[in-house]
């Protein structure tokens, strides 16, 4: 495809928005081609670069060698201002340290002490980008805010909602994050790289010569650059006085069989099977994690399987709340494939899924996520 | 777009005059003050003449200036080299014999010396500040030990623009037979400087906080103090900061004294009738702004207002994207920013220490943009809090409550 008729696939009522537009930029590629292309539909465009957590804060976690992707690294931070320099748009820097570690570290730590397995992107979606940050965007004057997410937002005139969809290169889709966010902050969100796929995104920032086009992207959580999570969760609860629990514990069986012993829950997650520290005469799973015991419950893979969950802060992105149950297909993590499901409405905020064949560990603190197709109905954390 | 700069404690333009006095330097005159022929010998007397005009503007002998790369080597040079060289006399006693004196309301290259001698074992008395960001004298002299060896206390707050009363302070440095270093950084060029009225042993002045080009500041050293070299070199500037010298950036600091010295009370007087005039409109049209040090003593350019319920980080990037120049808080190396640690020591919370803006005036600010500003700024503040939570919920509930 050639590159004009890319730009010519991006979402319609984009290109009739005028006004200034944020362009929440992490330095990275894809959000740096979000202002390229906003820039190319003759939009104004501000920059808006999110300090968001400081590595020099936990000394204890910086390895030898200075860590490539680090979140808010200073090298990030002067990616995204090569770019705006380069296409000449306005930058800034701005503070939201205080507001992630509320809305995202600390109950990230909280969740894996609770025996739960979180996911802080959600959480800093929901809370820091389309919370503070959009509205620091509409307080400088800009009416939108565009990231380099790659998800799809549509208004549905008969319903008159703005709906959630699924990208349209759906190994890239993003869309199981993003299902917290309201109908304002869907209303005054963007996400331009939605109908693009990722070579098509490498494509344009090549066509406008952006300095980081070849820059490799980050997989890790970016406040964890390592990817080790148990280091940093009893780094951080020690720099931030929690109490790590009584530490060592038992590993054992359904049926109360101690097989083994651990040294904090928080280094367990439901399904894990590496790193279980001893040896069995089988594979043996993470069934279930229980921090009140301190006890890790193992179990072969078959008793991993289930098919019913409840679900809690349930938000309803591109319907209303229904009242009778629905059917639709859920997704229980990232990688996981929507299967097939009844969904129950509880209460306003809480419901109960039945999937229709048993499911592979379904992980309390994950987010649960319903899909009609493209288009995401709701999602809510597994209780 | 319009363009107001209004943070000319950041820094300053560079004056016509003063680029004119350095450019010879950067050509036809490229001597080496150090050499022995014409070209080096009418590049000494530029750096000579540069070295009396500095020493006029703040009352010194022009043996006694250094000049250095700016305000944080002065700040550096002199706080490192009061501990380093009584430290080396005194080599059989502990570090820990040695006390110093600072606020909390220094710049960061004092306060981050300061702490670096601490970890050396340095004793480091941080004296607090009131609510109007003024040094009590007398907490100087309760602080002093049979062991401190320095006093170090700024003359002009960048961020409140407050006065410090250096003259007290530096009779109780001279009583106690203590060396006393200012930081004047944020007051020379603004306000009259007399290091014997003073009493100060040893005045950091930067270039281009008074019009001269960046990279070019000042040490004045009274005779007789003993201070270690901070760089190791060759024997320029008597050995005190070696290195060949910056003969434009001298040269240009030279001729900005000499205005400054010629200017200042003109300048003073008409500036400070801007602040003045930019202070109380805003105090008119923003409800429950507040003005942070404003029963000090000032200098005449600066005023630091708080506009409770707003980010001042969003309303300084909004006013930017309006083509007004101002300042919150400290920039951080990211460019993100912090709440400034002196508004906290003034007795600030971080959440009005966040809603706090500084506006620094200069030479070159006009009426008209004072007019702008007083346009600009109100109706930013207006929309921020309108789209604040907290404020709302606030101004919601005074209304319930009256």
């Amino acid at each position: 495809m050639s590159t004009a008729a890319q730009f010519e696939t991006l979402p319609r009522h984009a290109e009739v928005q005028r006004g200034l537009v944020a362009v929440a930029m992490s330095g990275g590629v894809d959000s740096s081609t979000v202002a390229a292309v906003l820039q190319q539909q003759s939009r104004p465009v501000v920059g808006l670069t999110m300090q968001l957590w400081n590595q020099r804060r936990l000394p204890e976690l910086q390895g030898a060698r200075p860590a490539q992707h680090r979140c808010c690294s200073l090298d990030d931070v002067y990616d995204a201002k090569r770019v705006a320099q380069h296409l000449n748009f306005p930058h800034y820097v701005v503070n939201f340290e205080e507001q992630f570690e509320q809305h995202v570290v600390r109950p990230f730590v909280d969740q894996y002490l609770a025996g739960r397995t979180p996911i802080a992107c959600t959480n800093c979606n929901t809370d820091v980008k389309f919370e503070p940050l959009l509205r620091m965007a509409r307080q400088i004057g800009a009416e939108r805010l565009a990231t380099g997410h790659y998800a799809r937002i549509r208004h549905n005139e008969q319903t008159g909602r703005w709906e959630l969809l699924r990208a349209r290169d759906g190994s890239k889709d993003q869309s199981y994050f993003l299902w917290g966010l309201s109908q304002e902050q869907l209303s005054r969100s963007e996400f331009p790289l939605g109908e693009l796929t990722k070579d098509e995104v490498r494509a344009l920032a090549r066509r406008v010569n952006l300095p980081v086009a070849e820059k490799p992207e980050s997989m890790e959580l970016c406040f964890v650059p390592n990817g080790n999570y148990a280091q940093f969760i009893e780094v951080y609860s020690q720099s931030a006085g929690i109490t790590l629990g009584t530490g060592e514990g038992e590993i054992v069986t359904e049926d109360g069989k101690v097989v083994g012993r651990h040294n904090g829950v928080h280094q367990f997650t439901i399904g894990q099977r590496k790193g279980l520290g001893f040896a069995a005469g089988k594979p043996l799973y993470v069934l279930s994690i229980d921090p009140e015991k301190n006890r890790v419950v193992v179990g072969d893979d078959d008793a991993l399987r289930s098919t019913s969950f409840a679900i809690e802060n349930v938000n309803w992105v591109s319907c209303e709340n229904p009242v009778r149950p629905i059917r639709a297909n859920v997704k229980i993590r990232h990688k996981h494939e929507p299967a097939p499901a009844t969904i129950e409405p509880l209460s306003t905020a809480t419901a109960r899924v039945l999937f229709d064949t048993p499911q592979r560990a379904i992980t309390r603190g994950q987010g649960a996520v319903f899909y009609d197709n493209d288009r995401v109905l709701a999602g809510g954390w597994i209780r | 777009m319009n363009r107001v700069y209004l943070d000319y404690n950041a820094t300053t333009p560079v004056e016509p005059a003063v680029l004119d006095a350095m450019l010879p330097y950067l050509s036809a005159e490229f001597g080496n003050a150090s050499s022995i022929h014409s070209p080096g010998q009418r590049a000494r007397a530029a750096v000579e003449t540069a070295r009396d005009q500095v020493a006029v503007l703040i009352g010194a002998r022009p043996q006694e200036i250094v000049f250095t790369s700016g305000g944080t080597e002065s700040d550096n040079h002199a706080v490192f080299g009061v501990a380093q060289s009584l430290l080396a006399v005194r080599s059989s006693s502990p570090s820990s014999a040695l006390h110093i004196i600072t606020s909390t309301i220094e710049h960061e290259a004092v306060l981050n010396t300061c702490q670096a001698l601490e970890k050396q074992g340095v004793a480091v008395a941080d004296l607090a500040v009131n609510r109007e960001g003024v040094v009590d004298p007398e907490s100087v002299r309760r602080a002093l030990r049979p062991e401190t060896v320095l006093i170090t206390i700024m003359h002009a707050n960048n961020e409140l623009g407050t006065i410090q009363p250096l003259e007290e302070i530096g009779r109780i440095a001279s009583e106690a037979d203590v060396y006393f270093h200012t930081d004047a950084v944020q007051s020379a060029g603004k306000v009259l400087i007399d290091v014997n009225a003073l009493a100060v042993d040893l005045l950091s002045i930067s270039g281009h906080k008074f019009y001269a080009p960046k990279g070019i500041g000042a040490l004045y050293i009274r005779s007789g103090t003993r201070l270690q070299q901070l760089l190791y070199g060759g024997h320029h500037q008597r050995g005190f900061r070696p290195g060949t010298e910056n003969v434009a950036g001298i040269a240009g600091l030279g001729k900005a004294a000499e205005l400054a010295r010629l200017s200042l009370g003109e300048d003073a007087k008409r500036v400070s009738a801007l602040r003045d005039k930019l202070e109380k409109g805003l105090l008119e049209r923003v409800p429950q702004s507040l003005v942070s040090g404003a029963r000090a003593p000032r200098t005449p350019n600066t005023t630091n207002l708080m506009f409770p319920g707003l980010e001042g980080e969003a309303l300084v990037i909004a006013l930017d994207l309006q083509g007004l120049a101002c300042s919150v808080g400290a920039a951080c190396s990211s460019g993100a920013v912090e709440p400034s640690h002196v508004l906290t020591a003034i007795g600030l919370s971080q959440e009005e220490a966040k809603s706090s803006l500084r506006f620094s005036l200069g030479r070159h600010t006009t009426a008209a943009e004072i007019d702008f500003a007083l346009d600009a700024i109100p109706a930013a503040v207006a929309k921020l809090r309108d789209l604040s939570p907290t404020y709302r919920k606030e101004a919601a509930a005074s209304k319930v409550s009256q």
